[in-house]
């Protein structure tokens, strides 16, 4: 083998994510997603150039690409051309000044709640794979930890959200916060499982016997080598974090107002849909488009990472 | 061997479930606020009555003290709902009995589709057919449930003209037989259709990568060069074999009937568990919570339980481990 055919593992998984047509577009929504939900998080709120709060209410319920009424309204500020681009909502507020604003909203759930149960999972997993031997009176680390991981996965995942969501103080925090400590147990399962095979890897040994400390050992050398099954997981979990935040706002326990979320948006739309179907449509096709990316990243991912299923592609 | 093996996977399951049973205990009263505060500003509750009410549920003695007082209810029978001092176990029961049609159509509908769905993709791996079978089951995951269901409630009512909400129309009661039992029909197909979607988009992907895994393997390329004609050779020796890791989904299916339904039975007004529980969260009816989220994580044991026997009796392998 000549140096030339040996790539970096970053190249190499990138060779392999990027021919399936599939994975790359959706990467590419994911990218053209970002962007959105920065400026939509800049444009409503800190220099308001969509403006997402003014209530028409003359102006309800317009179809998109309507003129907004200028003799009313002697501003057209906050609009793109003077027109509602995705049409007004049932207060006559712009819709897509909200769809803009909840962009930000919906994905900072989505990537709150995953770092939240990466933290979680990645630590009790590690937990359990490193110090697993080390005993806690008469238990195992590893079995309390692995036990209760075992108790938390045979909980119905979406009924326990709904369960502590409605038990809680209504707020995006909480929200947030119930969606990650309910998912970090595929995490956990994985990096524990990865832990017990480094453990005895030789470069885990050689730093041992160079006498680097366990903390150096742990974070330096093991958890780079034990996060690659997680990327796909985090992934998909983001897409699941949004899905769970339209399904809590469909049963009337997702992100209050003043906040817009796609979830939002769509589970209050569903009361227009005869006399203003873009209030349901353009919501539930945005939510559609951006988990459907996540979704096809994290099979890309999945792909790429297992030379397993390299071999068969 | 084989009995040794199930006794040790039941006394597992026990001590989860003792675990579990503290852990549901705990995460519902822990959480702020409490039954009696539903309704703070209701003028008839005067404090003393709120007392009262925190005397007879036990919401005045120490957590420890409150679990027992459940476990203790939940054996005798005697638990009772906040809402309206009916035993709650028979009234789970009964919501069961409406959820249990819903739960085995849907998951009749998962297995009959995903398999020739996802064999038929694994066959023809790489044609347009695959390609788009996996992007439909990548779009049927991604939409909110409901977003699909309203779009399939309009697209039935406007096309078919028959009612779908709820379990049965009213005032059929005295029609004859052969039009109420089509009336329940009519009114379980959508919602058992789809609650059901999701499961067919993940298995039919999960028998298509478990096909392709068994059809590149020696014995099936022997069976093809010993000239046995192609529908032999995929149903008889490569779909045999990849079968093995579905009998475990057959307990794994077991939970969503309590957690998967909660949205469906929602918008079909379908008096089913999901509806119970949401009821009750809205009452925060405890009790009723309590022991929903605790059936619910035994039915998830009970399905583990089920699928590891399943498995150890139709694979050796696994006994003797």
């Amino acid at each position: 083998m000549t140096r030339k055919n040996i790539k970096s593992p970053v190249r190499e998984t990138w060779s392999h994510f990027s021919r399936s047509w599939f994975s790359v577009s959706g990467l590419i929504i994911l990218a053209f997603l970002v962007v959105v939900a920065v400026s939509g998080k800049v444009l409503t709120e800190w220099f308001v150039v969509f403006d997402a709060e003014t209530v028409r209410l003359p102006q309800k319920l317009l179809p998109p690409m309507s003129l907004a009424n200028t003799n009313s309204f002697d501003e057209t500020k906050g609009l793109l051309f003077g027109r509602y681009l995705l049409g007004t909502d049932e207060l006559g507020r712009d819709v897509f000044a909200r769809m803009l604003q909840g962009s930000f909203v919906s994905l900072s759930i989505g990537l709150f709640a995953v770092g939240i149960s990466l933290v979680v999972g990645i630590s009790l997993g590690g937990l359990a794979g490193f110090y697993g031997d080390k005993k806690i009176g008469i238990i195992r680390v590893d079995t309390l930890i692995m036990r209760f991981t075992d108790v938390m996965l045979a909980f119905p995942t979406f009924f326990l959200i709904l369960t502590v969501v409605a038990l809680l103080p209504p707020s995006i925090y909480n929200i947030m916060a119930v969606i990650g400590l309910t998912s970090w147990m595929g995490t956990a399962r994985f990096v524990r499982a990865e832990f017990l095979s480094l453990r005895d890897a030789d470069f885990v040994v050689a730093a041992k016997a160079l006498g680097a400390s366990e903390m150096r050992i742990i974070f330096r050398h093991m958890v780079p080598n034990a996060v690659a099954p997680v990327f796909v997981s985090a992934t998909l979990g983001v897409a699941s974090a949004i899905l769970a935040e339209s399904a809590l706002s469909f049963l009337g326990f997702g992100v209050r107002p003043p906040y817009a979320t796609w979830g939002n948006i769509l589970s209050d739309g569903r009361s227009y849909i005869f006399d203003a179907p873009w209030l349901f449509f353009v919501p539930g096709f945005a939510i559609l488009v951006v988990v459907l990316a996540f979704n096809l990243v994290g099979e890309g991912l999945r792909e790429a990472l297992n030379p397993q299923l390299r071999r068969t592609k | 061997m084989m009995f040794k093996y199930f006794t040790r996977a039941l006394t597992q399951r026990i001590f989860l479930a003792f675990l579990i049973s503290i852990i549901a205990h705990a995460v519902v009263h822990l959480a702020p606020g409490e039954p009696s505060e539903v309704d703070p500003s209701n003028p008839l509750m005067k404090p003393e009555d709120i007392a009262q009410i925190r005397m007879a549920f036990h919401l005045d003695q120490p957590l420890y003290l409150q679990y027992a007082y459940w476990i203790r209810d939940l054996v005798n029978g005697d638990l009772k709902s906040f809402k309206d001092s009916q035993p709650v176990l028979p009234k789970i029961w009964e919501r069961f009995l409406n959820s249990l049609p819903l739960f085995f159509v849907g998951t009749l509908i998962v297995w009959c589709l995903s398999f020739p769905t996802g064999i038929y993709a694994a066959v023809n791996r790489g044609s347009k057919y695959d390609r788009l079978s996996t992007f439909g089951s990548y779009a049927l995951i991604s939409l909110p449930s409901f977003f699909l269901a309203y779009v399939a409630i309009l697209w039935v009512v406007n096309n078919f003209g028959v009612p779908v909400l709820g379990m049965r129309t009213f005032g059929l009661e005295d029609a004859s037989g052969i039009s109420r039992f089509m009336d329940r029909v009519w009114h379980l197909v959508l919602p058992s259709f789809l609650s059901a979607m999701g499961g067919v988009a993940v298995l039919s992907r999960y028998v298509r990568s478990q096909m392709l895994e068994v059809i590149d393997q020696d014995y099936v390329r022997t069976a093809r060069s010993k000239g046995l004609d192609e529908d032999t050779v995929i149903y008889k020796h490569a779909l045999r074999n990849a079968l093995l890791p579905f009998i475990t989904m057959f307990g794994l299916m077991l939970p969503a009937m309590v957690g998967g339904s909660v949205i469906v039975e929602q918008i079909f007004a379908w008096p089913g568990l999901g509806r119970l529980g949401y009821e009750a969260i809205l009452n925060r009816d405890y009790p009723v919570i309590l022991t929903l989220n605790f059936i619910a994580a035994l039915l998830t044991l009970l399905g583990t339980f089920i699928s590891d026997v399943l498995y150890a009796v139709a694979d050796p392998r696994i006994r003797l481990q």
